[in-house]
């Protein structure tokens, strides 16, 4: 198996690293329920879209119905 | 050469894909809203917009052609009697795809598509009558 030659040295491993930085998210803040979301996208929280309920919120469920 | 590889290969073979692209293009007809992958989503426009077109056209030729495209005689029904006259007036644009996050698992990206001025009560229909159904039945 090939194996490396020479030591890589903490400052040339310290520069390949420079590029593998994360960058952070950057959420809005949902204009219908306040929650912060991802920009273009469906609110996870309260389903809404450009003002519009895209995604129906399940109902509450009847807790005297289940125990029942 | 990538020459003449113009769309998404979805890893899967021609059938497949032509498989999934017929049933997913039925639920979206039945549903009006289907939650799918984003890449998906972005082949599967295309092809409903086409159906509709033809939903539009309304003859007999383009029944038969929107049917052999499609799985379920149901779903050709609702594309020609609903949908068509619906979306007269449109000239195009009929898919709405919007970004809804990552998926938990693979964090692949998932869309949700959907008809514009769709019809709400759609989504589901059939679940829901049936529930109702059974507690009808159970009274």
């Amino acid at each position: 198996m090939a194996v490396q030659q020479n030591r890589v040295t903490r400052s040339r491993r310290n520069m390949r690293r420079s590029h593998d930085a994360l960058v952070a998210a950057n959420p809005n803040e949902c204009s219908s329920c306040g929650e912060l979301r991802r920009p273009h996208h469906v609110c996870p929280s309260c389903g809404h879209y450009d003002g519009r309920e895209v995604i129906a919120q399940s109902t509450e469920v009847d807790l005297e119905d289940d125990a029942a | 050469m990538r020459h003449a590889r113009g769309y998404r290969r979805l890893n899967r073979t021609a059938e497949h894909r032509k498989a999934l692209f017929a049933n997913m293009a039925g639920s979206l007809i039945e549903h009006e809203q289907i939650k799918t992958t984003l890449p998906k989503a972005k082949e599967l426009r295309p092809i409903v917009e086409k159906l509709i077109t033809l939903g539009k056209r309304g003859d007999l030729h383009a029944r038969r052609q929107a049917a052999a495209q499609l799985k379920q005689d149901k779903d050709v029904k609702k594309l020609f009697d609903i949908l068509g006259p619906r979306y007269k007036d449109r000239q195009g644009g009929y898919v709405r795809i919007l970004k809804a996050g990552f998926r938990y698992g693979d964090m692949a990206p998932m869309a949700i598509i959907e008809f514009v001025e769709r019809d709400v009560s759609a989504k589901g229909a059939a679940d829901i009558a049936r529930e109702e159904a059974a507690a009808a039945a159970e009274d």
